[in-house]
C-alpha cells in the first residue's frame, strides 16, 4: 500500500512542484498572526512618535528609555520585521523570476529584515540600560 | 503570464492564459490592492527611519542634533508625512484585507465600500496623527 503522497503525485511531479503542494500556509498565517499583533502595536508606535516630535535629546531619551515605551518600541519592531521580510518575499516570489537572482534577493531580504530588528532593539535596549 | 515567454511551442499551440491587467477596466479595489503592495515596499524601506532615529537617540548628542534637524527640514516632514500615509494606507488595507479573509464584503457595492473606506480612513489617520503630533 503506497502511502497517500504517492498516490496523487508522482516523484517527478513533486519535483516540479506540480500537484498538491500540502504546505505552504506557514506565510499566510505568518502575515496573519504579525497582522493581528502589529494593529494595536501601530497604534502604540504612532502614539509614541507624535510624542516624540518636538522632543529634544534627554525628552526622547526619558520616554524611550521608559519600560513600558521600551517594551512596545521592541514588540513593535520585532513584529515588523518579521512581517516585512514575510510580505517582501511574497513580492520577490512574484516578480524576480531568474532562479539566482531570486535567491539572492531571499538572503538579502532575509538580512535586512534581521538587520534592522537587531539594530532597533539594540538601541532601544541602550536607551533603557545605559543613560 | 508567467510560463509564456518559456514555452517551446508556436503561439497558437499554447494553452490559453489568463487575461493580464491591461485587459481589465480599473477598478477602486484594483487601485488599492496595488496601493497595499506598494505601501509595504514603502514601509519596508521606511524601517530605516526609525533605525535611524535609535541609533542617534541612543548614540548622543550630535548625531541626534543632526537627524533631528534632517527630519525637521522641509525634506525631513515631507518624508515623515509620507511615511505616516503610507502606513495608514497599509494598516487600513490589512482591515480591508481581514473582512475578505472572514469570506465577506465581496458584492459590488461592499467591496467598492471597502477599497474607498480604507483610502478615506487612510486620509483621517494621517491628519489625526500629525494633528496629535503637533498638539502633543
Amino acid at each position: 500500500m503506497p502511502k497517500p503522497d504517492s498516490i496523487v503525485q508522482t516523484p517527478r511531479a513533486r519535483v516540479k512542484y506540480l500537484g498538491v503542494a500540502r504546505s505552504g500556509t506557514e506565510t499566510l498565517w505568518a502575515i496573519r498572526l504579525t497582522s493581528f499583533a502589529l494593529l494595536p502595536l501601530t497604534i502604540a508606535f504612532v502614539v509614541i512618535v507624535a510624542m516624540l516630535g518636538k522632543a529634544d535629546l534627554a525628552s526622547a531619551r526619558a520616554l524611550l528609555g521608559a519600560p513600558l515605551v521600551a517594551i512596545l518600541m521592541i514588540l513593535f519592531v520585532l513584529a515588523s520585521v518579521w512581517h516585512m521580510a514575510e510580505g517582501m518575499r511574497s513580492v520577490i516570489a512574484d516578480y524576480i523570476r531568474h532562479q539566482h537572482m531570486r535567491e539572492l534577493a531571499l538572503m538579502a531580504n532575509f538580512c535586512f529584515a534581521a538587520g534592522v530588528g537587531l539594530v532597533c532593539v539594540f538601541a532601544v535596549l541602550r536607551l533603557s540600560f545605559v543613560q | 503570464m508567467a510560463e509564456a515567454n518559456y514555452s517551446p511551442l508556436p503561439i497558437e499551440q499554447r494553452r490559453p492564459l489568463s487575461p493580464h491587467i491591461q485587459i481589465y477596466r480599473w477598478s477602486a479595489t484594483m487601485v488599492v490592492s496595488i496601493f497595499h503592495r506598494a505601501t509595504g515596499v514603502a514601509l519596508y524601506v521606511g524601517t530605516l527611519l526609525l533605525t535611524v532615529y535609535l541609533l542617534a537617540a541612543a548614540g548622543g548628542g550630535v548625531a541626534f542634533a543632526d537627524v533631528s534637524r534632517f527630519f525637521g527640514s522641509l525634506i525631513g516632514q515631507v518624508i515623515l508625512f509620507g511615511y505616516t500615509f503610507a502606513l495608514m494606507l497599509h494598516v487600513c488595507g490589512g482591515l480591508r484585507h481581514a473582512v475578505w479573509e472572514a469570506a465577506r464584503g465581496f458584492e459590488p457595492g461592499a467591496r467598492n465600500a471597502l477599497a474607498w473606506g480604507s483610502l478615506i480612513g487612510a486620509v483621517v489617520l494621517t491628519a489625526l496623527a500629525w494633528a496629535g503630533a503637533y498638539l502633543l
